[in-house]
């Protein structure tokens, strides 16, 4: 067959699919591609805490620490303490109780496969995507390493890193308990005085805007 | 109303008026010829308004490319945020993404992994929405007690658009969902590659797969050309740049909904996937930006919304919340949309505390900080849904205040 008449046979065969069923709710159009599994791997990065996604290759804390000094240290400091505004990796531990909780990789993160992910999606911040996979586990495990969660002589692949522990694991709470204020609406007589306890003028933080009225 | 109070009222005549152009002068916009129809090929405001733009708050981020511009919500009308006015919340810059080279993959517990052109998603069914979009930082800044002076900044994550876009049940039909499928993963094609879980009974119920916004194609600050958008919910969860999605049977737990989006307690323990935005309005004018321009007539103008649907009633307070009247709700009352309120108010010139109050169709009522800080602590950064008060001086300008 002339590869005419198999577009053609092609072309007619779609039209009749297409208008045998396209007043059936939930049954396929027909638009769209497949797509190979090798074209999705290139773009599947994701990681879950039970493993899934995580991909063949390894790391270790030695070399995490070469990698981290050159590439993440100057917006996260040397140990993840953090820089001006950057994110602290590391510390806060003790803190998520108090009135300046520090919520870090080792204080607040309950799932070490999340830093992997972000990592290997999202940093080094400005050259994305740009590490090897052994790479992600090396840096993964020098910021585990500086948590305290991993030891110096530590490696990660992708069966370790799954069942690491993370110290807040057990610090959140599902599902969603609100709304959690109940109350009604009261019209009359609702309050006997008012008391003023915060002027955001007085913090005086606000970017200039001009009053105008005519803007 | 207002007819009785007009001849109280004294004209005032801004600093920038030109008394030229005023009667019985004749002004040069009606005498000379004004711009040609080929002057402005796409239009922007009068430069007149040059001031209603998105503003930043550089301190509260390291860089502007993982960081918000907020919305002149005083400035606006109706419910409709204009294109060019909507907040912005990246967290790796900008993709400038060509039409002709952007892909959608969805892949994971479906019978067919399948791969879609920008012109594949046009073709299939679509549907119009107007909708909310907010950030669940909006507010956080006001956490700690009133911290900024403008509307802009205390309420300015929040936009309302008519979005059109195709269902996303109708992309997972096409895809055939197995039946262990329990969660999505939508996933951006930005630098931050930004990845929400979604639960599935969500991605069916409402969500849309998004290319046009108030009519056009998308902006690129907001997904050009394909973002997704979660009604109702917590605005990171409307992933711009949408370029896969992932089906699976359990969450992902993603550095934004574990490390970022999470609500710590003053238990030390933090709620996850709280995705509702709850219940919330705010007072438009008078406000920081509008301040009152002399004794008597006052339209008291405003914004409700809620993630529960549609808004049932509005009250104001002018005494700082100890009386409270039911405004008049103005416009289309959709779900999960910004809806319009109104009162007629007269100022005596004396000092006052103006709030409004939100009801929802759950029957819902909007809370104060005080109770919201009894249950969350003061250290809370998300979902502040909190009543808002301004204090109206006697010059008739308008300040950010927390009350007790």
């Amino acid at each position: 067959m002339s590869n005419f008449l198999k577009n053609l046979f092609g072309i007619s065969l779609a039209v009749f699919v297409l208008t045998s069923h396209a007043t059936t709710a939930g049954t396929p159009l027909g638009i769209g591609t497949p797509i190979s599994k090798l074209e999705i791997s290139g773009w599947n990065i994701d990681a879950r805490p039970d493993g899934h996604g995580l991909p063949k290759g390894s790391g270790s804390v030695e070399k995490g620490e070469i990698i981290y000094i050159e590439q993440c240290a100057a917006c996260h400091g040397d140990f993840g303490e953090g820089a001006g505004r950057f994110p602290a990796l590391m510390g806060g531990y003790d803190t998520l109780t108090s009135s300046d909780p520090n919520k870090t990789v080792g204080s607040y993160w309950p799932y070490a496969t999340t830093l992997f992910d972000y990592i290997r999606r999202a940093m080094p911040y400005g050259n994305a995507q740009s590490l090897s996979t052994d790479e992600v586990y090396s840096v993964s495990a020098y910021v585990l390493f500086v948590n305290d969660i991993l030891t110096e002589e530590s490696t990660l692949n992708a069966k370790s890193l799954a069942t690491v522990k993370m110290p807040n694991r057990n610090g959140f709470i599902l599902p969603d308990p609100r709304p959690d204020v109940k109350k009604v609406a009261c019209m009359k007589d609702c309050k006997t005085e008012i008391i003023i306890e915060s002027f955001a003028r007085k913090i005086a933080v606000t970017p200039e805007i001009k009053k105008d009225p005519s803007n | 109303m207002a007819s009785g109070l007009a001849v109280a009222a004294v004209p005032t005549i801004a600093m920038s008026t030109d008394l030229n152009n005023l009667p019985p002068h004749v002004p040069s916009w009606s005498q000379e010829l004004g711009d040609g129809v080929d002057v402005s090929p796409y239009g922007t405001p009068s430069k007149f308004e040059k001031k209603v733009i998105r503003r930043t708050v550089p301190w509260l981020t390291a860089t502007p490319e993982s960081s918000v511009s907020f919305t002149p919500l005083a400035k606006l009308h109706g419910i409709i945020t204009p294109n060019g006015l909507h907040f912005c919340r990246h967290h790796g810059g900008v993709a400038d993404i060509n039409y002709e080279d952007h892909r959608l993959i969805i892949h994971g517990l479906i019978d067919r992994e399948l791969i879609f052109t920008m012109d594949d998603i046009k073709r299939m069914p679509s549907v119009n929405r107007i909708h909310f979009l907010e950030c669940a930082a909006n507010g956080g800044m006001e956490w700690r007690g009133a911290q900024l002076e403008a509307l802009q900044f205390t309420h300015g994550m929040i936009s309302c658009c008519e979005w059109t876009g195709v269902k996303l049940s109708t992309l997972l039909d096409e895809c055939g969902i197995k039946p262990k499928a329990k969660w999505l993963l939508a996933e951006g094609a930005d630098a931050s590659g930004m990845t929400r879980s979604i639960p599935l009974h969500k991605a069916i119920e409402d969500c849309i797969v998004v290319y046009a916004q108030n009519g056009e194609m998308l902006r690129p600050e907001q997904g050009y050309p394909l973002r997704l958008l979660v009604p109702g919910w917590e605005g990171n969860m409307s992933i711009k740049w949408l370029r896969r999605i992932e089906v699976g049977d359990q969450p992902w737990h993603t550095r934004e909904e574990t490390a970022k989006y999470t609500d710590l307690m003053p238990t030390g323990k933090a709620r996850q996937f709280t995705w509702f935005q709850e219940c919330k309005s705010v007072i438009t004018s008078p406000s920081a930006e509008n301040p009152i321009n002399g004794k008597g007539f006052v339209e008291i103008q405003g914004l409700a919304w809620t993630g529960h649907g549609k808004i049932q009633r509005v009250d104001i307070s002018s005494d700082g919340g100890k009386n409270w009247q039911s405004a008049q709700i103005d416009g289309p009352i959709l779900g999960k949309a910004l809806t319009r309120f109104r009162m007629p108010w007269k100022w005596d010139g004396k000092p006052a505390f103006l709030q409004s109050r939100a009801i929802d169709e759950t029957g819902y009522v909007q809370p104060d900080f005080t109770e919201l800080r009894a249950l969350r602590g003061d250290w809370s950064i998300y979902h502040n849904n909190s009543v808002h008060t301004w204090k109206i001086n006697t010059g008739g300008d308008v300040e950010n205040v927390q009350l007790s």
